[in-house]
Parts: structure tokens; sequence; C-alpha cells
């Protein structure tokens, strides 16, 4: 009996430690950079291909490059946040109204309560991060999906936009505005505050995900939520902590967003949630949980980004092409996924 | 005498643990609410030989959201969930309309009818495709959804070129909008599709396989079933119901609306569906409570319009509704807040720990 | 030789759970430099004193004590502080993340908050070298088959007490079921580790369906049956045939009325035949034949290979191998569809798992099988159903005696009978009963085993599995013994064939 099962594992005396040697798709597949990898080539291609074509439309110039972070800084920041959910193996659908509610509540303390901007940014991070810290305590303590609890998040965020005013309040606070003009040269370009804002704030999240106990425990309970429980991970305080930081990324968002538009509208950022998660997912991070990297999710918010800025440039093609690119891209990337995730299972 | 004083108190308890008592307490609650701001709220008027009054239009405004809560049903109940169901609601009245609108003659019967058995036909395939992600490629219903729910909106504004479409059709507007026999007409297709479901439920096997799978998928296998063609037909089915709303809704505006209409739509209908006593877990369904679940969101945003409160607020009560009904539903609350009253009698020490611990035992071997 | 101290004492253990008790009074000591096995079938509360020692689950009586101190065990956590760590069947480890980050996480070293990857890799690679595996720490844990997922499982808990500070290194170290999905190079090279473990003066605690390995690799064990303690041996001084003895004991329910039964003895032509069947990891490839009528048992103990058989016979799982015919003619087996058309009808061990849908009603779960024979379309007409459902309640006692009754709230025993006729409605050819009087009462038991007789003497074939020996041997007119995942003797009962006989043969591996 034992002769058969010998020559089923090669290396004899060894552990079988080496994985069978797959072939170099397998491989390929198994890559967990591989998503990633293919985003950044989407992503490059899609930006030559639109040099080669709009060449003469002045494409090519840097600025055109760095507005891609501009014009996307607050989905930036939202994605990052929604990252952390969903690679903890959760989900966020509060993140667009509480964007929009952000914007509806800073305009409103801003210009009818006259409230220094400088006091109404914590407040308005604080009552993000405590929404988040409230919609993960009912997931952990009370075990509903985090779908439902969420949804619920989604309505009475919106729900509140509409309570402050169901007119949108216009900013005319001078700081806002000089804030919203500030350029920061780069040489060969400049980008806005809100730009820099959203890399600072994509930089901490790849420290805090890969350098910090925190973030490593985010990845071991989307990769398995039961084991990390019996390795003595603390799975609750995670899971709400998750959820707090995926409401302070929306509020900050949500700032950037008011800054970037100048007004508070309680329609603001109607369904970006969906922006957001399709960023993740283009990302190459697994909806599953587990498995990605927030660097992705940059990629996977250019790419959307580029997108809309191609069409713009195209010029016969409508906005709405948008929605279908990003859900075909997403189809694809969920069917990749699953390639992947079943060539691990067998 | 005695007999009625002993058999009250037990059909009363056997009347609030009907599975139905819940969501109509609530809705009857929620109607009588209004009575102290509008007295006639219950009265029904007759003009132009139409019924009109707050029970009709809650009813008429409550068609689509029934219609579409009473096909997320059937997908909640094998376990699943379609999110996909307002956008499948654009694209139907966008092909619908824009094939009437290219008609010489709008008021044709013939054109009509053509332009909805489109309309359906788009929304089954969009079904067909999310029952083929979720039964044959294996993927979690919630996204597998979330691709047309994405992609969908963006093809309907595609059909309708961006613009609201609209058109100028008799036929078309009665599905929606007209009247019949006194009554709405879209009152009829509801009750018409309702019954449909529930024969198709209940008349055949259907709704018995569809709660085995949804109730325990393994032990559903195991006994023969063939959820895969289960699933594919629910999630079919689902988007055929989607569709009907998506003609109501196109046809009562006489316009669609790629951008909005349907907007936000699978929410309530989940929130419907959930309402009326169905688990998100999957199992057991209720098309009945369904119904009543939907009823009684038409109702809350009625009602909120008819106190005064703003309508604005409407969204902040659908959250509370939401929150409420889902922490009921949740054992975990249900044990610490109830479930501690009853254990301080007897043994404070902890309740919860060996009803849990027990099930996984037998599970671990 | 003087015995050195219990490095782990556990004393008068008792674990209730509703209406259960699953440990009473148990005993279990542990010492330093010694690899300990845990014996005992089903129910015989393994599982449970295990959970107990690790903090899964917290005791309702008894103490603990570690190192000549008592302790308490409330969480996993702290008995990893304690210095008992656990690896289980199921790798309770993160796949997506590196070998190296598995062994660290949750006491990664920092420096200001920042993670030390660096002394984590290099930790890491020696504690893998110092245990002498071969393996590439900065690979992720998925890229390994489960065998060295396993060990890298055992260097995480042996590895602890070392780097943290916070506990004083594993003193015991608890695998439970490590070896089941394991080949033999692999559970060698896991065998290594353990005495390199042993001899490093850890204490292990190992739980294993096989008794070679048990013999293999153990100096002492404990019997546990019943939730209670039945011996304490070094196991040289007990030979298999008596552990087995041990473990299965007398059966303690006496069958008056099936005690003088004669089997009937005209079983009809082949009826099933299966040739070659295996699965890798399930069970070695086998020949059987089960003919009309007849009752076939499987005797061996649990994780021998009896399950596995019966899956793969109304193919629940796919078989790597073989072919099976019923009635002359060949099944695919690709789904359960397949066997389920051929007249092939199975009762899980795993009523609430794998059996029933406990949110439906009686009526709607005996229906169930029968309903998904013919289709959603084609529903069973109502009063044709109701009649049926009627006749099965009272032909096995069901109780209560309502078809609306919700089958999750019924007893363990009565929802075995709903089992049973759901599959008795379909009126199969081949009735396969995987353990179908575990967890009853004795009075559902003796009716379940008077109703396998009749329906055998009306010609239906039964394949049934039990973990009584008694039970098989009273039953069947054949018996298949497994042991070790392979079927290794089938037996024509009579006169000659005993318990002890059929005790030898699992015990030794062979037809005699």
């Amino acid at each position: 009996m034992s002769a058969t099962t010998k020559t089923r594992t090669a290396a004899e005396g060894r552990t079988a430690s080496k994985p069978a040697p797959a072939s170099a798709a397998a491989r390929l597949l198994g890559d967990r950079r591989l998503p990633v990898l293919v985003t950044a080539g989407l992503f490059l291609a899609m930006y030559i291909g639109g040099l080669s074509r709009y060449q003469n439309y002045g494409f090519g110039e840097p600025q055109v490059f760095l507005n891609l972070f501009i014009d996307n800084s607050y989905l930036l920041v939202a994605a990052v946040g929604a990252t952390f959910v969903i690679m903890s193996g959760g989900i966020d659908l509060s993140v667009g109204s509480l964007i929009g509610f952000t914007t509806m509540f800073t305009a409103w303390l801003v210009e009818r309560q006259g409230l220094p901007l400088l006091l109404v940014i914590p407040l308005a991070l604080g009552v993000g991060a405590f929404g988040g810290f409230l919609m993960g305590y009912v997931i952990h303590n009370f075990e509903i999906q985090p779908f439902i609890v969420t949804l619920a998040g989604l309505f009475l965020f919106r729900g509140l936009c509409l309570v402050i005013s169901k007119e949108s309040i216009s900013i005319s606070d001078s700081t806002v505005s000089s804030m919203a003009q500030t350029r920061v040269s780069l040489g060969l370009g400049e980008l806005s505050i809100g730009a820099i804002v959203a890399l600072v704030v994509l930089a901490a999240a790849f420290y805090i995900l890969h350098y910090t106990r925190f973030g490593r425990r985010v990845y071991a309970i989307g990769g398995n939520e039961q084991s990390a429980l019996l390795m003595g991970l603390p799975l609750g305080g995670t899971k709400i902590a998750v959820y707090t930081v995926s409401g302070f990324c929306s509020a900050l968002a949500g700032l950037l967003f008011m800054l970037y538009i100048q007004s508070g509208d309680p329609l603001h950022a109607v369904g970006m949630e969906l922006d957001a998660i399709a960023a993740v997912v283009i990302g190459g991070t697994l909806l599953t949980g587990g498995s990605g990297y927030v660097l992705g999710t940059l990629f996977g918010v250019l790419v959307l980004g580029l997108i809309k800025s191609i069409i713009q440039f195209e010029g016969t093609l409508s906005s709405w092409w948008t929605k279908i690119a990003t859900g075909v891209l997403l189809c694809a990337f969920i069917l990749i996924q699953r390639a992947m995730t079943t060539r691990k299972q067998t | 005498m005695s007999t009625p004083a002993v058999t009250t108190p037990s059909r009363w308890r056997a009347l609030t643990r009907h599975h139905l008592f819940w969501p109509v307490a609530v809705l009857i609650a929620l109607l009588l609410v209004n009575v102290p701001f509008t007295p006639d709220f219950f009265a029904i008027r007759m003009a132009d030989g139409h019924l009109y009054g707050s029970l009709v239009s809650i009813v008429l405004f409550g068609s689509p959201l029934i219609l579409v809560a009473v096909g997320m049903t059937l997908v909640i109940a094998t376990g699943g969930i379609d999110l996909s169901v307002g956008a499948v609601v654009a694209i139907t009245g966008a092909l619908t309309c824009s094939y009437i609108s290219d008609q010489a003659d709008q008021n044709a019967l013939a054109g009509v009818f053509l332009a909805m058995g489109i309309g359906l036909v788009a929304a089954v395939v969009c079904g067909l495709w999310n029952g083929f992600l979720v039964a044959r490629m294996g993927i979690q219903p919630i996204i597998a959804t979330l691709i047309i729910m994405v992609a969908g909106r963006g093809v309907a504004q595609l059909i309708t070129d961006g613009q609201i479409i609209t058109i100028n059709s008799e036929p078309y507007k009665l599905i929606g909008g007209g009247y019949w026999l006194t009554l709405p007409f879209s009152i009829f297709v509801v009750a018409a599709v309702v019954a449909v479901t529930v024969a198709l439920t209940r008349r055949t096997a259907l709704g018995l396989l569809v709660e085995s799978v949804g109730g325990n998928a393994e032990a559903s296998r195991l006994v023969g079933i063939r959820s895969r063609r289960i699933k594919i037909m629910v999630y079919m089915f689902c988007a055929l119901c989607a569709g009907i709303a998506g003609l109501m809704i196109s046809s009562n505006t006489s316009a669609a609306d790629g951008n909005n209409a349907g907007l936000w739509i699978e929410l309530d209908a989940i929130l419907a569906v959930v309402i009326g006593g169905t688990s998100l877990l999957g199992g057991r369904f209720s098309i009945g409570g369904t119904v009543i679940g939907a009823l009684v969101i038409q109702t809350l945003t009625t009602t909120i319009y008819t106190i005064g409160v703003p309508t604005q607020t409407n969204l902040v009560f659908k959250a509370a509704v939401v929150i409420v009904v889902c922490l009921l539903q949740s054992p975990k609350f249900r044990a610490k807040v109830f479930g501690a009253k009853g254990a301080r009698t007897t043994a404070p020490a902890e309740p919860a720990t060996p009803a849990d611990a027990a099930p996984k035992m037998e599970v671990s071997r | 030789m003087a015995e050195p101290r219990p490095v782990l004492e556990m004393t008068g253990i008792v674990k209730e759970f509703p209406g259960v008790r699953a440990l009473s009074g148990v005993d279990f000591r542990l010492f330093p430099g010694e690899i300990h096995a845990l014996m005992g079938e089903n129910g015989a509360g393994k599982s449970t004193l295990i959970k107990v020692l690790t903090g899964v689950h917290t005791l309702d009586g008894g103490t603990i004590t570690l190192d000549g101190k008592a302790v308490r065990i409330g969480s996993p956590l702290q008995a990893q502080h304690a210095g008992i760590s656990t690896v289980y069947q199921e790798v309770n480890l993160c796949p997506n993340l590196s070998v190296a980050e598995n062994i660290f996480i949750g006491r990664e070293p920092t420096r200001a908050g920042r993670i030390q990857w660096k002394q984590i890799r290099k930790e890491a690679a020696e504690m893998v070298d110092r245990l002498g595996l071969d393996i590439d720490v900065t690979a992720p844990l998925s890229s390994y088959p489960l065998a060295v997922q396993q060990l890298v499982a055992i260097v995480r808990s042996v590895g602890h007490g070392d780097s943290d500070g916070e506990g004083s290194g594993t003193k015991v170290l608890v695998l439970d079921e490590p070896t089941s999905s394991l080949d033999r190079d692999e559970v060698l090279e896991l065998f290594r580790l353990m005495r390199r473990l042993r001899d490093e003066g850890v204490a292990i605690l190992f739980v294993s369906h096989f008794l070679d390995q048990i013999y293999e690799i153990c100096d002492r064990m404990t019997v546990l049956r019943n939730g209670t303690l039945v011996g304490e041996h070094m196991v040289a001084d007990l030979d298999q045939v008596g552990l087995i003895e041990l473990m299965i004991g007398k059966a303690l329910d006496q069958l008056e009325e099936l005690h003088e039964h004669q089997l009937r003895s005209d079983v009809g032509e082949t009826l099933v035949k299966a040739e070659g069947l295996g699965r890798t990891g399930g069970i070695a490839p086998f020949d059987l034949e089960i003919k009309k009528g007849e009752v076939l048992g499987l005797a061996g103990l649990l994780g021998s290979g009896r399950t596995e058989l019966a899956r793969l016979l109304f193919g629940a799982d796919q078989p790597d191998s073989g072919k099976v015919t019923v009635a002359g003619k060949q099944v695919s087996m690709s789904a359960p569809n397949d066997a389920i058309g051929a007249g092939v009808a199975f009762c899980s061990e795993n009523r609430k798992t794998e059996g029933l849908v406990p949110d439906l009603t009686v009526r709607e779960n005996i229906i169930l099988a029968l309903q998904a024979s013919r289709g959603w379309t084609r529903p069973i007409p109502a009063s044709q159903r109701d009649e049926l459902v009627a006749k099965y309640i009272k032909a096995l006692d069901i109780r209560p005696a309502n078809p609306e009754a919700r089958v999750g709230q019924l007893s363990g025993g009565n929802q075995q009978k709903v089992l049973l006729a759901r599959w008795l409605i379909t009126q199969p050819k081949l009735l396969i009963l995987d353990e179908p009087t575990r967890g009853i009462d004795v009075g559902a038991k003796a009716e379940i085993q008077k109703l396998v007789v009749s329906l055998s003497e009306d010609g239906m074939s039964v394949l049934y599995i039990a973990a009584e020996l008694e039970e098989v041997l009273r039953l069947s007119h054949t018996i298949g013994v497994l042991r070790d995942r392979k079927l290794v003797a089938q037996l024509t009962n009579g006169p000659e064939i005993t318990t002890s006989k059929i005790l030898e043969t699992i015990a030794s591996g062979e037809h005699q």
C-alpha cells in the first residue's frame, strides 16, 4: 500500500513541501498579484491607446494624467475604505450616502451655522467614523449580514441629507474656495489638495494593511474567519474597526467631494458605493476577502477615471458608456477571480 | 358561555403566532395613524367611473414594488439575492418605450404588444444571465447580480440615448395608469402576477423545492433535487417580475427614464421581503407576507406625506424599519435583549453558549 | 520506573449540553515527553474533552491542573497562553497569508507599531529549520498541500511560547485527527516531527482513527466510552482486540424480539455490484456485491471508511475509479440523481446537516425525495400525498403524528424515522442507512432495526452501517469489515461469526 502512495509524491523522503510542478498557466493563475498586474496592464494599455488616438487633442499632456487623480480623489479615498471592508470579507453599501451626507452636513454647518471649516472637518470625520462604528457594532454583535446593516446605513444617511435640506447648499466660504483652488506644482503639472490627501490616505492604508497588526488581522479574517478566531485574533474588534475605517474614509471622501464640487447636495454621490466596490474588485481584491492589495484599488480607480476621460475625449460617446464599461470590467474580473479560487480549491 | 372565554385566548395566541400577524398588525397600525390627520382616510369616492381614495392610491403606487418584491421573495428563498432588479426595470421600460416611440401609430395594439414582448424578453435574458452566474459559475449572488446592477443602467441609457423618451400610446398607458372596472388596471396586473406566483409555487412543487434548496442545500442535493435548474428559473422569474414592474412604471409616466426608473427599488423590495417574514438566509417564504411588506413600505411613504412630516424623512423612517426588523430577526439580539429577561429569573449564567455549542458539536465529528 | 509528575491532570471533568451529558466525571492525565492517544467511538466524548482542554467549551465540573497548578481555561487564547496548543483536522490557518505570517500572526514583533517583517521571516525560517522541515516561509500557505499546512500549524503552536514571552513554551500539544487526509509519506513526516517534539519534552495528545498509527507512534492511551473513562493503558500492554473491545463495549440494549430472529436465507440474485470503486482520500478501491433482499452490514471503527463507501455507492461523492451496476445496468454515479434514478436511497449519518430541511414540516420532508424525482412540474396530488404521509407516519410511529409539525422540533429518533419515511416512500431497491440508530433512544432503535428486518423480508436490499457490532451482526446476512479506509473482508453471517471474530478481523485487518 505504501508503495503505491510513494510513487505519488515525487520527492522521496522529503516533505511534499514543494508544490507539484504546475503548468505555467496554473502557476500564473495562482499568483495573487496577477489581478493587480492585469489591472495595471489594462490601465497602461488604455493610456497608450488614448495617447495614440487623442495625441493631437492634448491627451499626452502630463496634466491629463494628473487630472485623473484630481478628478477621482474622493473616489480613491472611498475605495480605500471599501478595500478594508471587502478585504475583511464584508461589504459596505453606505459609502455613497455617507459621502452625500458629509457634503450636506459640512455645507450646512459652514454656510447656515457659520462654523469655521477647521472645526467642521474633524466633526464630519468623527460623525462618519462613528456611523461606521455603529454599523460594525451591529454586524458583529448581532450577527446580522453586513449587506443589510449597511443598507440601513444607506437609507439613514441619505435620509439625514434630506432632513438637513431638500435643496442643494452651495458653499461660498472663502476658506473652502481657496482650498479648492490651491494647486501644488509638481514640475510637470499640478495636483489639488484633494488629490494629495487621497494619495496620503492611500499610503497610510498601504502602511496599515502591511505593517501593522491590525492590517494583518484584516487579511487573516478575510482569509478564514473561523481560523482567525481559533488563532486567538480579536475578531470583533477588528471587524468593528474595519467598518469604522470605512466610515471615516467615506466622510473624508465626502469632504474632498465637497471641496471638488463646492456644494452640498442631498443627491451627491448617489450610487458611489457601486463605483467604490467596482474599483476595489477591478483592482484585484477578492470580493470574498483575504486577498488583494490597496495599490490595486488605486489602479481600479485610475481605470475607471481613464474610462471617463477617454469618453470625454472621444466626444461622440455618451456618459452611460462609463457604466457599461464598468460593468463589463467588473464581470471580467469576477470571472477571473472565480477561476483563481476554483483552481485553489482543487 | 364558558366555551368562548376559554377559546378566545388560545385563538388569540394562534392568531399572534400566525406568520402574517406582525406584518398585518404593522400595516393596520400604520393605516390607523393616518386617521387623525386625514379623517376620510379610509373613504373611497367614485368619480368619472373611477374609484379614488388613499387606499386605492397606496395599492396603485405600491404596484411595481409588489411585483418586484414577489420575484425577489423566490430568489431570497433559495438563499440568494438579486440586486439587479432596478436596472432590469429601467432596461425593460427603455426598450419598450423606445420601440413604441419608433412606431408610426403608437396606439396600434400589435406594436404595443410586440414592444412589451421585447422588453420582457430582455428582462428574462438578464435573469438568465444572473442565474447562470449564480448556479453554473458558483458566484455569490450578491456579486453576480452586482454586474447588471452596475451595467444595466448604462444599457438602459444607451437604449434611450440618455434622453427621457416620452410616448403617447393609449393602450400602453392602460397598464400603469389606466382604469378598468372602476379600479386602476395595475391592481389587476398585480393580482394576476401574485395569483400566478402563488399557483406556480403552491400548486406545483416549485415552492417546496425552492424552500428545500434554500433551507438546506446539501440535503437537497442528496435528495436528488436539481437545484441549479431551480435557481436559474427563479432568477428568470424574478427578472420577469421586475420587467413587468418596468412596463408599469414607464406606462404610468408615459416615459422611459434610464437613469431614475426603478432607482433603489431593489432595496425596497428586499426590505418588503424581510418585513413579510421571509428570512434572508433562505428557506421558508411567504408571498402573502411580501405583498403586505410592500404595502407597509408604500403606506409608510403615504403616511409620512399625510401626517405632515417632511417627505424627506421617509428614508430615515425606512432605515429605522430595516434596523428594527433585522434586530428582531437576529437570534443573537433576541437572546441578549429578551433572553436576558427570561434568564434573570432562572439562571443568569451563560444562556447563549450551550445552545450555540451543542449543534457545533454535532457537526464536528 | 518511577512515574514523573504529569504535566496535565484533568479530574472529574463534567460537561453537559442541553439534554446530553457529554462527559461525566472523566479523569485524564498527560506526562511530559509522551505521545498519548485518546480513543473512543462517536459520542464517546473525545472532542468534548479536547474542547474543554483547549478552552472552546467551559467545563461544568471538575478541575484542570497544569504543572501542578490549578488553571481555568476560558478561551482558546487562554489555553495558548497556558501552554496548551491545538492543531485540528481542518487546518486552522489562513491560506491567503505566507507561511511565516501564519506562524507569527497575533504576536508579530513590532517596533513602534511597525511589524518587523525581516525578523519574522528570519525567525520563522529558523523555527522551521530547527524542526527539520524544508519549507519556504515566504510562500503563501495555500501553495502547499494540506500535509505541509498541518506541519506549519504545529510549528505555529509549538513556536508560540518561545517568541512572545507571554507563555512559558508549549507544554501540551493537542493533535486532533491530523492524519485523516494524509498519505503515508506525509504521515511519516508528521510522525518524525512528533517524535522530535516528544524528545524535547512536549506532551502530545494524539487523536486518530487509524489503529496502526496509534500503535506506531503512541506511548500511552486513554479510552473513553459514552462520556466516561474506561481505561488508561500503556500501548504496549493492550493489543488491538482489547482496545477495540474497550472502545465498542458490549451492546447496551437488549432486543428480545429480535434475539431469536432467523435471518431469511433465500436472498436473491445480485442487485448492486461495485467493481474497483474508490476515491483518493476516501476509501481504497473495493469490490462489493449486494443481493436482492440482502442486508449487508458494515463493521469498522469510526473513520475506517464506512461512510465513504456508502457515499460512493450513492454518488454523493464522485469516485476516482471503478464502476457501479444496479440490476445489470451501469450507473454513471456523477451525482445522487443517477443513483436515485437507479433505485438507491441514502440516509446520511448527519441528520441535521445532510438530511433534514429543519424549517419544513414533517409532511414536506417526507415527500421531498419522491417529489424531487418527479420534478417540480408534477406535484404529488394532495390526496395521494396526505395518504402516503399518513401511512408512513403510522407505520413508523412518528410522533407527534402531526404532518404539519416542523421537523426541526422533533426528537432525534423521530427525525430519523422521517428520513426513513422519505426514502421508503420512493420504494428503493437498495436502502443505505448510515448509523440510523445513533443518538436516538432505545425504543426507536429497536423499531428501526425491526423495520430493517421486515424490509429485507419484503425483498429490499439494505446497506447497514452501525457503530455497535451486535447491531450489525444481528441484522446482516453479510458483514463487510473496514479498517483504515479499506474494505478488508466480507464475512457471511452464520453461527461461527461472533462479535469477537469481527473484532479480530478489524484488529488484524485480515480475512481469516
